[in-house]
């Protein structure tokens, strides 16, 4: 049965809520206004909301001053690359465990859950050194590689939480049909598992593309993606709200909509499947 | 039978998770764990000799370090004392009915998907800064002076800028946890003549332990290595006053160059970290089992 609430109270508690919400949110409508506002504009006191001269040149200007492509262009090949190779060598385990659990697998799984407890500063000055005799400072390659190791164990878990939600009867059916190892994931269980794959994918680029400990450390001018050169606007001859504003807007508006789409399996993910 | 084969195809499955993250875990450990026992700059190359426990010794009589303790302490209790309250009665509010409940929903859960860099420029830059930003606005609107966030209360300021991050976090998981309350029990309560207050107490808040106990060992894990918006606000000042442990160390080794000493904090951090974590693991290894 729904609960019954009278129309009155329900009205109060829209209004309320609607405010907090509003409130919440309003750092981020206020960017996105402000990218469309002169710089003269941007620090208007009294502050101008929406009747202002609404301009794109910003957006333009952004581009044509810092190559603003090109760090967009880095977030997507890191956060994507680091994404689908963390799948790549996690499905297979994740598989692996779900499927055919032995008495360690909890402790494996556990253990590969530690591994995200670390500190990332407890092997900032090795990784550094690393790379930088290797060559992988300020390499998208080197950024991947990263990324790839500090998101694998959750992508591992998420992983395996959804595929221990696939009934093992079915795969059990399809071995007495005489079904391969290969046949057995190719036809049985990639279809059941795409949903899990897919959330887990979309979950892991979200956070690939907000990493912003590794990505500022070792990239710089090159490899940087758009953690790193929103940060280059924190000197003080960046002051340019308006500018800043563009560069923002265009840095979170594809993560706050895969993010929106995703908010059900963002609890699943965050919490190691603890919350559902 | 079939299952040797499949064991065995099983660990070749997992073999390559395993072996990366132990090698993830180990190499860079262990040379932190080497280098911390060094005296070792990279201003000076070839001058590395072996020097004990002083790392140790000069980090842990460093003054910048109990100010990074405490720093580091402060924005986790701190934000953890925001989000868990601030989340429980969003969680709360957001389960009433209301209308368009699915876009409060997700203008709450926004700012969780903002990239730190930006979320922290935004508010030092368009809220916070003592002359353009809003709040000095709104603070000469109310004939006040304005407040220099960043200068006066540097540590407060990005407790409150990473609290918003933080919040969405918290009030998504509370308010999954409070959807699978069972409506029949809440009905009945109220039916026994259970206030509002008394149902919160004795029924939704023992419901809700379980997913607070998760929302603050996750969030203390990530808040304990808070970085990127200290390094765009304050840069861990003025002088140490918004350093936290992460930003010290990043600056004993990317600014000074001394790699024992940076490695001589790296340890410290992770041995904190350590315990934390194994309450944590404690948790999860308890709902593997469920």
């Amino acid at each position: 049965m729904a609960r019954n609430v009278s129309t009155g109270r329900k009205l109060i508690t829209t209004v309320v809520a609607w405010t907090i919400g509003i409130l919440i949110f309003f750092p981020i409508l206020w960017t996105f206004l402000t990218s469309f506002k002169t710089e003269a504009q941007a620090i208007a006191s009294p502050p101008v909301f929406l009747f202002f001269d609404w301009t794109t040149e910003n957006y333009a200007e952004v581009q044509s001053r810092s190559d603003y492509l090109k760090h967009f262009m880095n977030s997507v090949i890191v956060s994507f690359g680091s994404t689908l190779l963390g799948l790549l060598i996690a499905i297979p385990s994740a598989w692996a465990m779900a499927f055919s659990p032995t008495k360690r697998t909890k402790d494996v799984l556990m253990w590969m859950l530690s591994t995200k407890m670390m500190p990332p500063v407890g092997v900032l000055v090795p990784m550094y050194l690393i790379f930088r005799n290797w060559g992988l400072l300020d390499t998208r390659t080197g950024l991947v590689i990263v990324l790839t190791l500090i998101n694998l164990p959750i992508i591992i878990w998420m992983l395996y939480t959804y595929f221990k939600e696939i009934p093992g009867e079915i795969l059990e059916a399809a071995r007495m049909d005489g079904a391969s190892l290969s046949k057995e994931i190719i036809y049985v269980l990639t279809p059941m598992a795409i949903p899990g794959i897919a959330s887990t994918l979309l979950l892991n680029i979200i956070l690939a593309w907000n990493e912003a400990f590794w990505t500022l450390n070792l990239s710089a001018a090159k490899a940087a993606p758009l953690t790193a050169f929103i940060a280059s606007y924190s000197s003080p001859e960046g002051l340019f709200y308006a500018k800043l504003s563009a560069a923002s807007t265009m840095a979170i508006a594809p993560i706050l909509i895969l993010g929106w789409f995703s908010q059900k399996q963002l609890v699943r993910g965050l919490t190691f499947g603890a919350v559902k | 039978m079939a299952t040797l084969h499949t064991r065995s195809a099983a660990r070749l499955m997992i073999a390559p998770s395993v072996l990366l993250l132990l090698a993830w875990m180990i190499v860079p450990l262990a040379m932190t764990l080497y280098f911390s026992l060094l005296r070792y700059n990279l201003l000076m190359p070839g001058m590395e000799e072996f020097a004990g426990l002083t790392n140790y010794t000069y980090f842990l009589t460093d003054p910048a370090f109990f100010q990074a303790i405490f720093n580091t302490l402060a924005i986790v209790l701190g934000v953890l004392f925001i989000t868990v309250v601030g989340g429980t009665a969003l969680a709360l509010l957001l389960d009433q009915p209301m209308f368009g409940q699915g876009i409060v929903r997700i203008l709450v859960i926004a700012p969780f998907l903002i990239m730190p860099t930006v979320a922290a420029l935004v508010w030092k830059n368009m809220f916070m800064n003592p002359v353009n930003g809003l709040f000095a606005w709104l603070a000469k609107l109310l004939g006040l002076q304005p407040f220099d966030f960043l200068a006066n209360a540097p540590l407060l300021s990005i407790i409150l800028i990473v609290a918003w991050q933080w919040l969405p976090f918290a009030t998504l998981i509370l308010l999954t946890a409070l959807q699978s309350l069972d409506e029949e029990q809440k009905e009945a309560a109220q039916m026994d003549g259970a206030g509002a207050v008394s149902r919160f107490i004795y029924l939704v808040l023992p419901h809700l332990s379980r997913a607070i106990t998760v929302v603050i060992l996750i969030q203390t894990i990530f808040l304990l290595s808070v970085f990127a918006e200290i390094l765009v606000t304050t840069n861990g000042g003025p002088g140490t006053q918004s350093t936290n442990l992460t930003f010290l160390v990043y600056a004993q080794a990317l600014l000074q160059f001394d790699v024992g000493g940076a490695s001589a904090g790296g340890i410290i951090a992770v041995i904190l970290a350590n315990i934390v974590a194994f309450f944590l693991m404690r948790m999860i290894g308890k709902t593997l089992e469920a």
